[in-house]
């Protein structure tokens, strides 16, 4: 099974933001760029793209042949998508393990897993 | 022949579907070629007599329909582990494999990924080969809403990868819970008077117990469910609420109570200390008589430290009111953040009387009286308020 494991970081501070980001104790700050490459290297596992923060998303519609354009991600900015990567496992609760090691399900955010459909 | 045959499906069909679903790593598959088999049954034997072996008779159907239908779909790719099983005939079949697949389908039923909703329908559907319209009437949803549940719940475990499988060692704490507390909240929905539930409920105890004769908790919830079970024809009396020290002890199932006081012990043996045990060690106290009260509040006392839950502690209270600690328990009562619940004032209002407060007593009755919704409840609050005498 693939499964596509969607990073929504919620309140979870991240370098981003780099005021939050510093209040983090730096042992914290540590962990958390250990554990995301230790889960990069995970067998199984394609990390994904990285994104710029949801802020800077426009989200697109067309009403009547028009495009409309508005300004931030489609969902709200805290739900917004923040990453993902692909995760190659033998069933879910391997992916869900996988998801728990995201610091970004331990600091406030939370991580989607949705199977990949394969034809 | 009719009604025994309706025993044998309903007996075999979690069975003869664990076997099917194991073999062919999909439920819905799996469903289909199960009831088509049925189906076949219930056309031959009635005129072929019953075979020597139904269960085996039943798989091996299935499972040449379920071939016949990957055929069918040339999908063979995506099922090849039905295809590494030889040809089998029905003295082949393989009994002891059985008993592990329903424990895999429970687990399976009982994924934490699934909304507890789906686990309770799916495991009385599979393991209880209870009809949709059966669960649907005994949850009050109508036939429809419940066949969807059940067809999204079976489709999410197969898109979804949920493991047919017994949890590793990491994993079997949580998930041993989750399947513990779903067969409790089957219970549940019965005590209330729909019997066929917590019937059914003890039927899934029982399994569990059975495949599972080393776990404590197992054992404990069956003996739980056993024990409060036995007591179902005291507890009401003309349609109103009996207490337990009013309850006419001719009317418990002592053959019942028996059987839950073993599985008790053997719990307890086992090194048993779980939230199902400590239970079950309660209502065994609580059929004493009379009941040792202050052991009962010191088991409270350790079951409100396993669970965190304000209502054992109120039960707690109860307890050591019982053994003639009344103000410590008023004290304990008025420290719970309950005030929405029910019993939190009745059981006020009853320590208040005990201590002549009879006025704030009679408060404590009609808050309660605001908050329940059970008729036979409301009487009952209406009489003990109706017994405080004025001053």
């Amino acid at each position: 099974m693939k499964y596509m494991l969607m990073i929504h970081q919620g309140t979870a501070p991240t370098p981003r933001d780099p005021e939050e980001w510093a209040k983090l104790p730096e042992e914290e700050q540590n962990a958390v760029y250990a554990d995301y490459q230790a889960i990069n290297e995970t067998p199984g596992v394609s990390p994904g793209l990285q994104l710029q923060p949801a802020e800077t998303a426009t989200t697109v519609r067309v009403q009547d042949g028009r495009t409309l354009t508005t300004d931030g991600p489609f969902v709200a900015v805290k739900e917004a998508l923040g990453g993902y990567l692909l995760f190659e496992a033998d069933d879910l609760d391997a992916a869900i393990e996988l998801a728990a090691r995201i610091p970004a399900a331990r600091l406030g955010g939370a991580i989607e897993v949705r199977p990949i459909a394969e034809w | 022949m009719v009604a025994s045959l309706e025993q044998v499906f309903r007996d075999e069909w979690g069975r003869v579907l664990a076997a099917l679903i194991g073999r062919l790593g999909d439920f819905e598959l799996a469903e289909e070629a199960a009831q088509e088999a049925f189906a076949a049954a219930a056309e031959r034997w009635p005129a072929e007599g019953m075979p020597a072996n139904p269960r085996a008779w039943l798989v091996t159907a299935a499972r040449n329909r379920a071939i016949d239908r990957i055929r069918r779909d040339r999908t063979l790719r995506a099922k090849v582990r039905l295809l590494d099983v030889p040809e089998a005939g029905e003295e082949r079949m393989p009994e002891m494999t059985i008993p592990v697949e329903r424990l895999e389908l429970l687990f399976t039923c009982c994924h934490p990924a699934l909304a507890l909703d789906a686990q309770v329908a799916l495991t009385l559907r599979t393991l209880g080969g209870l009809g949709t319209r059966e669960i649907a009437r005994a949850f009050l949803v109508p036939e429809e809403t419940m066949a969807k549940r059940l067809v999204r719940a079976k489709h999410k475990i197969r898109a979804a990868g949920i493991p047919f499988r017994v949890p590793p060692a990491h994993l079997l704490p949580d998930r041993l819970a989750a399947v513990l507390a779903v067969a409790y909240l089957i219970y549940n929905e019965g005590y209330g008077g729909r019997r066929e539930l917590s019937a059914e409920a003890i039927r899934l105890g029982r399994a569990l117990a059975e495949l599972m004769p080393d776990e404590p908790e197992a054992l404990g919830l069956l003996a739980l469910m056993l024990m409060n079970d036995a007591r179902r024809d005291a507890r009401f009396a003309a349609g109103e609420v009996v207490l337990l020290r009013d309850q006419d002890r001719s009317l418990w199932d002592l053959e019942q109570l028996g059987e839950g006081r073993a599985l008790l012990d053997r719990a307890l043996a086992l090194g048993g200390r779980g939230p199902y045990v400590v239970q079950a060690a309660l209502a065994s106290l609580h059929a004493d008589d009379p009941p040792d009260w202050a052991q009962i509040a010191a088991l409270y006392g350790e079951l409100g430290r396993l669970t965190g839950s304000p209502v054992v502690e109120l039960n707690r209270a109860v307890a050591l009111a019982e053994a003639g600690e009344v103000e410590p328990a008023l004290a304990l009562v008025e420290r719970l953040d309950l005030d929405r619940y029910h019993y939190l004032h009745a059981t006020r209002g009853e320590l208040l009387r005990r201590l002549d407060r009879t006025a704030e007593a009679r408060a404590a009755y009609r808050r309660a009286l605001q908050l329940v919704h059970s008729d036979a409840e409301r009487r009952h609050l209406e009489r003990r308020l109706a017994e405080l005498r004025p001053r």
